[in-house]
């Protein structure tokens, strides 16, 4: 008698989870990648870490076709607008990362023209540290956004109406205001320290 | 050089200080002058000297600066293309409006110098044919690199719309 004798009819299973399950091995990423990031990105695939080991190789250039945005890379001003409409035309049902230490918080950037923080604008379902993470780190997060997926993912993606708030960063203990901006005016003849500001 | 201050300095007499750095000479115009003389000194300079190509247009703020007696300064590095010889004409200008004549008529090029100086520091270009913002966005309303400008900002960055997940 062949095996096939033995395997059951029909399986018992929540159309959530097969519907879930597919989904998280196959996310496409949209690359927003504006800095050094975006090499990172690159690398990660490339054939020595190899992204499509977990599915998500089909990076594609357009936000219509993909399902998971990464943003790599500092975020200016001038770009928060673009970055909401791409998010606003990728199809749902949707994920974002946000990679490295600029996208997620300004990092070292924290100048006038540069955003403090992503998830200031947009809804954020994973951070990733480092500057720049190395490809491992963002490897992790794509496990963890398919763990997410899996957990909390719903066939028909009801599971996001529920995220009606805000979920950036709650303000500071005490935030700097603009004229508390260190300002150190340098020592122009001996470029050595600073000295008393003139009058 | 010396020939080119000499012509300078005929036509233009008393109208600007002169001080050299190796081969190449500044030429620096006080803000009491350098509105009305500004235009035809690179004129000058241009057609009859020679100096017929604009390297680059820069502002500098001399906020705090010890001995600074005006505040702005738009520098043009004119370079002379036979000689290779530079000149840096520096014109100085002042608050409230700091305002220079445009050198777009003598160099297309100017143009998007000049409006990058309008952009970072606020020095209006009289006669330029599109003064807009360059680098900042147009409904930016301050002028980054002016030296009493904070470093952080004065919350320009916070007034974009939140798109919650719910409504994306």
């Amino acid at each position: 008698m062949a095996m096939t004798g033995y395997l059951p009819d029909f399986l018992v299973t929540k159309l959530d989870y097969v519907a879930s399950m597919v989904r998280k091995h196959s996310l496409w990423p949209m690359p927003f990648a504006t800095a050094c990031c975006g090499i990172e990105l690159m690398a990660t695939a490339s054939s020595r870490y190899d992204i499509a080991r977990f599915g998500s190789e089909a990076m594609r250039f357009s936000p219509r076709q993909c399902d998971l945005m990464i943003v790599a890379g500092r975020v200016v001003m001038k770009m928060v607008p673009v970055m909401q409409r791409i998010w606003l035309q990728m199809p749902e049902p949707k994920w974002c990362i946000s990679m490295g230490a600029c996208a997620s918080s300004g990092g070292v950037f924290d100048a006038y023209a540069t955003v403090q923080g992503i998830d200031r604008f947009l809804p954020v379902d994973v951070y990733v540290p480092g500057c720049p993470p190395r490809p491992e780190q963002l490897i992790r997060a794509v496990l963890d956004i398919q763990e997410k997926v899996q957990r909390t993912g719903t066939i028909d993606a009801r599971e996001f109406a529920a995220r009606s708030a805000y979920e950036g960063p709650t303000a500071l203990a005490r935030e700097l205001g603009a004229e508390e901006a260190i300002v150190a005016p340098g020592d122009y003849r001996t470029a050595t320290r600073l000295r008393t500001p003139l009058n | 050089m010396p020939a080119t201050i000499d012509t300078l300095t005929t036509k233009f007499p008393g109208a600007f200080t002169v001080s050299a750095f190796k081969d190449n000479a500044r030429v620096e115009l006080a803000a009491e002058t350098a509105p009305a003389v500004l235009f035809d000194l690179l004129k000058c300079l241009k057609d009859e000297c020679g100096f017929d190509f604009l390297a680059d247009v820069a502002g500098i703020d001399y906020l705090n600066y010890p001995g600074a007696a005006d505040r702005y300064a738009v520098v043009y590095a004119l370079a002379n293309t036979a000689t290779a010889q530079r000149v840096f004409v520096k014109a100085f200008a002042n608050d409230p409006d700091p305002e220079l004549p445009s050198a777009v008529p003598l160099w297309k090029g100017a143009e998007w110098m000049e409006r990058e100086v309008y952009d970072m520091f606020g020095v209006v270009f009289r006669g330029h044919p599109d003064l807009r913002r360059i680098l900042m966005p147009s409904e930016f309303t301050s002028y980054p690199l002016r030296k009493d400008y904070p470093l952080r900002g004065l919350g320009e960055r916070h007034n974009f719309p939140t798109i919650t997940r719910a409504e994306s």
